[in-house]
């Protein structure tokens, strides 16, 4: 079977051109059997093959390319990112978006663009509870320089919920107000949060979305895990306007990642992200949280 | 009245005229004796408290008669002042367990604390076994609930080895609260509990928990120092000797998901591992985390299926019925690997590759929506349900031994 395994691989060699030929090109191929992760650098018909050889020495791993099996990580990452998109398109502190179950769903490799995603999932709109059906497509590009992930998504029924007054409202305590508000913690560490804190709570995540949609691809899963600060500036060309410094998790890697973001909100206009700034994990100024 | 220095003491009387002497005692109104055991027979002890004062007397009045005696108490005062302290310390230790708020996020002294008074209650079932020490020193404690018997076939559950996930933290102490209550009255658990042991490490990776409390909530790792690295820290569920070091683990210090210079080098690792290692008995290995939803089982650090791998989906798939019944919360269930990623050097990969086939990992609730803050008033429901599931795992592994 290695020997094989082998033999095909040194038959692509001069197709991919790599040099050191048996010694990378094994490696790759053991890097493969072990990380299903990692996008294999061949053309179609190479992948195919060893996709096939692949699927023959290994059972119980899942297939590169084809249907996916909707529980596991490949669609439920994919599908992710289709909340975050929808989030960034729709969501308000009134309205927040959040993938409830992934149905089906199925994974094409095209040569040119990347790796699409064809999904049939469902959404569920946070705040009134209700749920939507739909299919979305995701196309993660094939190499960084051509931008985030590419979706196709919408979900019109979750949309007619109305929350015009509720907006309204909040936009007219907020917009002329001369106590500019300012959380920390939301959720505070034991998840609670005021009640009237909440709609800031609701626009960070929403702001966040536009960071994890951009920052996601086929090996990340955020989420927003905490805002660490909220503060609102004045209001500029009648949008609320906010600094927020947010906490987003990646379930795959783990991290903690901090995020600046500056954004700003009106029923009209929905959020927009002006400015958005990674900053670094400062490993030995951890400060303490207001605690219990 | 005030029992200062006042002595009980007990007199046996060889001789009826020594039982009418002591009788007499009695009489002596200044001396002010009080019987605890009236004089009546020979062949019965009496028991006399003698006030401070009249001591001298009173024992001058006994030698003279040739009346041996022993000092029961020489100091009632003390013996009183004892016992009320000890009445107290048992009160409040019964309003600890009876008010115990299970719907809450504790420190961990708290729940030391707690535990103590939890063996205190049951301690025909459960006893409190020390198994090492954290990287500061923090003593590491697992809870036996065990009906006797010598190193019975055992089921292991571990909460909160990532110190961030305080949904599991809590969720340990609310089963083992459960199991101790419920023991007794749920026909399935006493019949098990007669058969098997449970051992419960609550908290798995003491310095990161009381880190999340005072520096950091989203602190995951050990707090273990790295050489020439201001990053401390290591992830206790990569540094499993189960394909340590390959991928699904990083070599960066820094990193949330460092997987410690050597397989076991974690000391919160090691301990439990000593431990499994040395009873031999272990059935079922059961770790729980947060947040996702999922019912695992081996492997993370392969994708490949683990030869048990039909009979685990089952029994994890009914686990997950069971929970789903309560609330309605939803679970996906597989391997690591498929699931959620790839992982190397965790500890259910380890637990299985020694033989303990029913290994299994939880992530509770939620899904994201509050990620590691999950608001307390969801610790019950989430324990509660999660219970179910637990209880189908042991339930069938009690039924299926090997």
């Amino acid at each position: 079977m290695i020997m094989f395994i082998i033999a095909a691989v040194v038959m692509f060699s001069g197709v991919t051109g790599s040099l050191n030929v048996t010694e990378s090109l094994e490696a790759d191929t053991a890097d493969m059997l072990a990380h299903p992760n990692s996008v294999p650098e061949f053309t179609e018909e190479e992948t195919e093959i060893l996709g096939q050889i692949l699927d023959v020495e290994a059972e119980g791993d899942v297939m590169a390319t084809g249907e996916l099996n909707p529980n596991h990580y490949q669609a439920q990452r994919a599908a992710k990112v289709v909340q975050h998109y929808l989030n960034t398109r729709n969501g308000s502190p009134f309205r927040l978006f959040r993938l409830s179950r992934v149905h089906s769903g199925n994974l094409e490799d095209l040569v040119d663009s990347g790796r699409k995603y064809q999904l049939e999932i469902t959404v569920k709109e946070s705040i009134s509870n209700t749920t939507e059906k739909l299919s979305a497509s995701v196309l993660f590009p094939r190499e960084e320089r051509q931008g985030s992930a590419q979706v196709q998504a919408s979900c019109d029924e979750l949309l007619k919920v109305n929350i015009t007054a509720q907006e309204e409202a909040f936009y007219q305590q907020y917009k002329n107000s001369q106590n500019l508000v300012s959380a920390q913690y939301l959720p505070d560490s034991h998840g609670r949060i005021d009640d009237d804190m909440r709609p800031f709570w609701h626009l960070s995540i929403v702001a966040s979305s536009f960071v994890m949609l951009k920052e996601s691809n086929e090996n990340t899963l955020y989420n927003m895990a905490q805002v660490a600060n909220v503060t609102q500036l004045a209001t500029e060309n009648d949008q609320l306007k906010f600094d927020g410094h947010i906490l987003l998790h990646d379930m795959v890697s783990q991290e903690i990642i901090h995020w600046k973001l500056q954004f700003t909100w009106s029923p009209p206009e929905g959020v927009k992200v002006l400015q958005m700034e990674q900053l670094p994990h400062c490993h030995h100024c951890e400060k303490p949280q207001n605690s219990n | 009245m005030f029992f200062s220095r006042d002595q009980v003491i007990r007199v046996n009387a060889e001789t009826e005229d020594q039982l009418q002497l002591l009788q007499a005692l009695e009489a002596r109104e200044e001396w002010e004796v009080d019987f605890w055991l009236d004089p009546v027979s020979t062949d019965l002890p009496i028991d006399i408290r003698v006030p401070y004062d009249s001591q001298t007397a009173v024992m001058e009045y006994l030698n003279a008669n040739s009346i041996r005696y022993s000092v029961l108490i020489s100091d009632l005062q003390e013996l009183l002042d004892e016992e009320k302290v000890e009445m107290q310390k048992n009160q409040m230790k019964e309003r600890m367990t009876k008010s115990f708020n299970f719907g809450a996020y504790h420190r961990l002294e708290t729940i030391y604390s707690w535990m103590d008074t939890l063996v205190a209650q049951y301690p025909n079932l459960i006893s409190k076994q020390e198994i090492g020490k954290s990287y500061e020193n923090r003593p590491m404690y697992v809870l036996k609930f065990s009906t006797g018997g010598n190193k019975r076939p055992a089921i292991w559950i571990d909460t909160g080895i990532h110190s961030r996930e305080w949904v599991s933290q809590a969720t340990g102490v609310w089963t083992a609260n459960k199991i101790a209550t419920d023991y007794g009255t749920d026909s399935s658990l006493t019949s098990l509990l007669n058969n098997m042991d449970i051992y419960m490490l609550l908290l798995a990776n003491p310095d990161g928990y009381a880190f999340t409390h005072t520096n950091d909530r989203m602190w995951r790792k050990t707090r273990s120092m790295n050489p020439g690295y201001s990053c401390r820290g290591v992830d206790p569920n990569r540094n499993w000797d189960a394909g340590f070091g390959g991928p699904g683990a990083s070599r960066y210090p820094c990193s949330d998901s460092y997987h410690g210079p050597s397989a076991h080098s974690e000391i919160e690792v090691k301990n439990v591992v000593n431990l499994i290692k040395s009873h031999g008995n272990f059935k079922s290995f059961i770790s729980v985390h947060a947040y996702s939803q999922l019912l695992m089982y081996p492997y993370g650090y392969s994708c490949r299926n683990v030869p048990h791998q039909p009979e685990l989906d089952a029994v994890g798939t009914a686990a997950v019925q069971k929970l789903t019944s309560l609330y309605g919360t939803r679970y996906k269930v597989g391997s690591i690997c498929n699931i959620i990623y790839q992982a190397s050097g965790g500890s259910i990969d380890w637990s299985y590759n020694l033989g303990i086939k029913y290994s299994f990992a939880f992530e509770l609730r939620d899904t994201g929506r509050y990620g590691f803050v999950l608001p307390a008033n969801q610790i019950i429901p989430t324990a509660s349900e999660t219970w179910l599931a637990l209880k189908h795992i042991m339930e069938y592994v009690a039924d299926h031994p090997y």
